[in-house]
């Protein structure tokens, strides 16, 4: 050694040559493993859809690769809607992504009345149809988001083809560590999950009525879901979310074509 | 070189009786989180006896190199790194795991156990016993993780790696599972007790008192 390893030249060149030497090994891992990711996060998409179709169960041990790439090719339709018009729209619906679209600003607009926190909102939505056997649309899966406590949750709320029962809410991704694990984590306990199926979204005058709630009254009520004790600020999260998404902002015009003029 | 005596004692030393969870009690936060499941169990053993190995490794091939002054944060930057791409490397091969341990991985950066090595061990010892030391360490922590987990999830969830052992009542079985076997608490009360055997089998580990 040349030089005494504690001298201020001796320690920049240390740190500085490991640090790009670290950021090249991270970043390499990082570039290489990348599409092995995407793929992961797509196929994942897709067993939660699956699971909100109510067509595999996820909670069930391992669920097979091909499996999930099959069933979701023979009975998911994903489609383009325009929020505004309501109506549906060509395009690559497979691969859109709804926040990357509502980054750019010339196709998304922001909310006048963003309840959930959604920030900006893509002029385009996914949605998907879940056929059977016969072709027929027997589930439309809308994909939500809003924000919790910490995070940005994101589900697939799957009704029926009249979208006014619920088939069931499925919180499938959260940006950052999440809601707290066993308080607002329990958006994912299918008990609770559970609890959705069935409930009705709207009341005798088309009004949105689904509320989460810890009246144990209201709860019990077709359109009541009990709350999770001890996360309040998720339930409302959740609360917001559906609002905002059946909402006129969301999905309400589309919601209002599909209702006069079917699925298909 | 040293020795395969040496060796052995490096390699099977943290297992039983320099323990990194049971002796030294470091790591005990995430050997509570990822025990309710064998297979997390086992994934974060693995995730964590290569970052340790590898950390072990290069910070022991940098040592006559790395300046005093700011060597905490040049062990730091090694092991931040080896987490990061760890954490990559399960998000691609391990996609569901990796869920599971969601944070946990991350916090490996912080687990004391890495740092501990690096610091009291790496930094002065040769690379090869060091990356040994680091493999040895990760068992030993694997070891507790591992029995803590068996007894979480058969006791809590009638399975093993996932597989049904005891069936259920929910399920039409005989079992009643313990739901507390499934909560992080539970996971305090076998590391005491396992600490408790060990420290009995060999009352040289109590410490003295004051």
């Amino acid at each position: 050694m040349a030089s005494n390893k504690d001298s201020f030249g001796r320690t920049l060149f240390v740190v500085v040559g490991l640090c790009f030497i670290c950021s090249v090994f991270v970043s390499t891992a990082a570039v290489l493993l990348r599409p092995i990711q995407i793929e992961n996060k797509l196929l994942d998409k897709q067993k939660y859809i699956l699971e909100a179709a109510g067509l595999i169960d996820t909670k069930e041990a391992k669920v097979d690769k091909a499996e999930v790439l099959e069933t979701y090719a023979k009975f998911v339709e994903a489609k383009l809607v325009d929020l505004k018009t309501g109506e549906w729209v060509e395009g690559d619906a497979d691969s859109f992504d709804a926040d990357k679209a509502a980054r750019d600003l010339k196709n998304s607009f922001k909310p006048q009345n963003d309840v959930a926190s959604v920030k900006r909102v893509a002029n385009t939505a996914v949605v998907y149809v879940v056929n059977d056997e016969q072709g027929k649309p027997k589930t439309l899966i809308l994909p939500i988001k809003g924000y919790g406590l910490w995070s940005t949750m994101y589900a697939f709320l799957a009704v029926e083809p009249d979208i006014n029962t619920i088939k069931s809410l499925v919180y499938y991704s959260f940006t950052g560590s999440g809601e707290t694990p066993g308080l607002g984590g329990e958006v994912q306990n299918p008990q609770w999950m559970a609890k959705w199926h069935g409930k009705k979204l709207y009341n005798e005058q088309g009004e949105l009525a689904i509320k989460v709630t810890k009246l144990p009254a209201v709860a019990a009520s077709v359109h009541g879901v009990d709350t999770l004790s001890g996360a309040t600020l998720t339930g409302n999260g959740v609360q917001n979310s559906l609002d905002f998404w059946l909402g006129e902002e969301g999905f309400a015009r589309f919601i209002e074509k599909v209702r006069k003029g079917g699925l298909s | 070189m040293a020795n395969a005596k040496e060796l052995k004692e490096v390699l099977s030393g943290p297992i039983v009786s320099n323990n990194p969870i049971a002796l030294q009690v470091l790591g005990v936060c995430s050997a509570l989180a990822v025990t309710s499941k064998l297979e997390t169990a086992l994934v974060m053993t693995i995730a964590l006896t290569a970052v340790c190995a590898f950390s072990n490794l290069f910070i022991s091939m940098l040592r006559n190199h790395i300046p005093s002054s700011v060597r905490i944060i040049v062990q730091m930057t090694i092991i931040a790194s080896l987490v990061i791409v760890v954490d990559q490397v399960l998000q691609a091969y391990a996609y569901d795991v990796a869920k599971q341990l969601s944070v946990f991985v991350g916090l490996i950066i912080t687990n004391c156990i890495v740092m501990g090595r690096a610091e009291a061990y790496a930094m002065k010892t040769p690379p090869m016993m060091s990356f040994m030391d680091g493999i040895g360490n990760g068992i030993g922590y694997g070891a507790i993780l591992l029995s803590v987990g068996f007894v979480r999830e058969l006791f809590g969830n009638g399975s093993l790696f996932g597989v049904e052992i005891l069936s259920k009542v929910s399920d039409g079985g005989w079992y009643q599972p313990n739901g507390l076997l499934l909560l992080p608490p539970s996971a305090f009360f076998l590391i005491g007790t396992l600490i408790w055997i060990i420290r009995t089998i060999k009352p040289e580990q109590v410490e003295a008192k004051g």
